[in-house]
């Protein structure tokens, strides 16, 4: 029996798995390249693009982005690992990012943090034994006069006060 | 409260208070007027007006806008030139640039196209931070519509000119409002600062001359071009020296937390009386006059006009001109430790100082935090203020953080000595 011939799409990491882009995720991505003078600038765009596929950025993908791109897979994870907003780990259904810099805290970011920790029973960088939440920290937000803020996926809350936090939370099942 | 006192948010009034969305609404508000203006006039000439208003910088720096642009080289042989503007807001304190991408999304298009007609870039990028998702929804919206009516694209309004415009969103990480830090990310890289020279006017984006502007700085220039250098320098009213107004502001325990455009000059005072002051029942120790990497000032530097020199001259930085306040029943040393952490935390890295002298610095602070810093902890910070300080790192991120603390340091030195342990105490146990 002859093996079947290697198809360049699909990528195969050291670790075994293999990972082939969705092509509305190809495509997305080959749209980004367009907007830039070098096609290594749409690699934010192109670990987004993954990410809002998976809810994260699996082992094969970064070397499937770094093809497309026509860079090398370790420069892709060299971006992703350094951006806070990419996740090279699975997360929750839905990401709760509490603000944490100083206009936070002078508003009661130390208490809101520690009952968020109390309801979801988790800590930061951990997720709710259901995968419905991943609770992670962020820095300044941009919304300083509703402090303390956070962000649900892309929703920005503020402020929020200890009471309203299971209210919040049923927004997001 | 109009066109002719308020270049920034003036539109917001007249709607309102309502986000300025529809392109029609906007331009039924002199929306466009200022560009339609300048690409009737040689760019030489835009530049020379934005020179003369004495716009400077209102990302934190105060560079004069127009000694920034003047260094792009011009000419037919100049070759391919880009503006970007720097919309990653997140100097902690900092809300301004959220606002105005979020409610006056054309006002920033159309600031863009102009200032690329003046350096005669056709290309340019909205460096946006990833959080901004309404802000990055809104300004696409925007460029979609100016491009629909001939003023974004190809031959913008029959001038032969022409000019793409892109929302590029980020993924996190303070350092890349560093401008060069800024650019490597935009080019697909991990966001370490660059070495200057060569600056980003001669060598940016990809090689080539790249001028990077703050929001709040390019949202003033349709209405420069439009009402002129002079009138633009009168709006400080005699309060500074400095030209236009500032969108200031005001967040901890204060009434009214908010911002407010006003002359460029206006006090701490007058900022607080907007916030309605400090909540009941409190009252002001110290304020960090414009985000994290400013020196605290006391409530007696109130009463100083707050621009770049007169700031600077009472030892701190007028910084983005948002003020944060810290009250009476609030740590000084909880404060600085949690601004340190964020330094620490959102440090790239790259140079040693930074990358170690940070943590550092948390650690000693979180020990006196607790009561168990040692003899000699407050001179190592005071160590880390000069060894961390200008000239000793890569960028200004980790001389940006010994400002709140060297200035600490300085007003609150007993606090600081209050965490020391009592060894005495200690060894009798």
């Amino acid at each position: 029996m002859s093996t079947a011939k290697p198809n360049p799409k699909v990528i195969v990491t050291t670790r075994g798995e293999s990972y082939e882009l969705a092509t509305a995720d190809r495509e997305a991505i080959e749209h980004a390249m367009h907007h830039y003078d070098d096609a290594r600038a749409a690699s934010i765009d192109a670990l987004k693009i993954v990410q809002a596929r998976h809810g994260w950025v699996p082992d094969g993908a970064i070397s499937a982005i770094g093809a497309v791109l026509g860079i090398p897979g370790s420069d892709v994870d060299g971006v992703a690992t350094f951006y806070n907003r990419i996740y090279r780990q699975p997360v929750g259904r839905h990401v709760i990012s509490l603000c944490d810099s100083i206009a936070c805290h002078l508003t009661g970011y130390d208490e809101l943090a520690a009952a968020f920790r109390q309801k979801l029973g988790i800590q930061f960088g951990q997720t709710t034994a259901d995968g419905r939440f991943t609770l992670l920290p962020i820095c300044c937000l941009g919304n300083c006069d509703k402090g303390p803020t956070l962000l649900i996926d892309e929703d920005t809350h503020g402020p929020v006060e200890i009471s309203q936090i299971s209210a919040l939370l049923e927004q997001y099942t | 409260m109009s066109a002719e006192t308020k270049p920034l948010t003036w539109r917001l009034e007249a709607n309102q208070g309502r986000p300025l969305l529809d392109i029609r609404a906007y331009e039924a508000l002199e929306g466009y007027a200022g560009l339609r203006k300048a690409i009737a006039m040689p760019p030489a000439d835009v530049q020379r007006i934005v020179k003369d208003s004495n716009l400077r910088g209102r990302g934190g720096a105060g560079f004069p806008t127009g000694v920034k642009w003047s260094l792009i080289p011009m000419g037919p042989d100049s070759g391919p030139k880009y503006l970007v503007c720097n919309a990653d807001e997140m100097e902690p304190g900092t809300f301004k640039d959220r606002m105005l991408m979020e409610k006056l999304p054309h006002q920033l298009v159309e600031a863009m196209v102009l200032s690329a007609y003046a350096i005669q870039s056709n290309k340019g990028y909205i460096f946006l931070r990833g959080e901004y998702y309404l802000a990055a929804e809104r300004l696409n919206k925007a460029i979609d519509e100016a491009r629909a009516a001939n003023l974004v694209g190809k031959n913008i309004l029959g001038s032969g000119w022409d000019f793409e415009l892109y929302v590029h969103t980020g993924a996190g990480r303070y350092i890349c409002g560093e401008e060069t830090a800024l650019i490597n990310s935009l080019e697909g890289r991990r966001a370490n600062p660059r070495s200057k020279p060569p600056f980003p006017q001669i060598a940016g984006l990809w090689g080539r001359p790249t001028i990077v502007n703050n929001v709040e700085t390019l949202i003033n220039i349709p209405a420069i071009i439009l009402r002129g250098a002079e009138w633009f320098k009168g709006l400080s009213q005699g309060k500074s020296p400095d030209s236009g107004t500032k969108l200031y502001g005001a967040s901890g325990l204060v009434k009214k937390p908010g911002l407010w455009e006003l002359p460029i000059g206006s006090t701490g005072a007058e900022i607080m009386e907007l916030a309605g002051g400090m909540k009941d029942g409190l009252t002001l120790k110290a304020w960090l006059p414009g985000g994290a990497s400013t020196d605290f000032l006391l409530p007696e530097h109130l009463n100083l006009a707050m621009d770049y020199d007169t700031i600077m001259k009472a030892g701190s930085r007028m910084g983005t001109g948002l003020i944060m306040v810290v009250a009476n029943n609030q740590s000084m040393l909880a404060a600085v430790r949690n601004l340190e952490q964020f330094f620490a935390t959102e440090s790239c890295g790259w140079c040693t100082p930074c990358r170690d002298g940070l943590p550092w610095s948390v650690k000693l602070l979180q020990a006196l935090e607790r009561g168990e810093g040692k003899e000699g902890d407050i001179q190592v910070l005071e160590q880390l203020t000069r060894f961390l300080g200008p000239g000793k790192t890569f960028c200004a991120h980790a001389p940006g953080a010994m400002e709140p603390l060297q200035s600490a340091l300085k007003y609150f030195r007993a606090e600081f000595e209050a965490g020391i342990a009592a060894e005495k105490i200690a060894v009798q146990a």
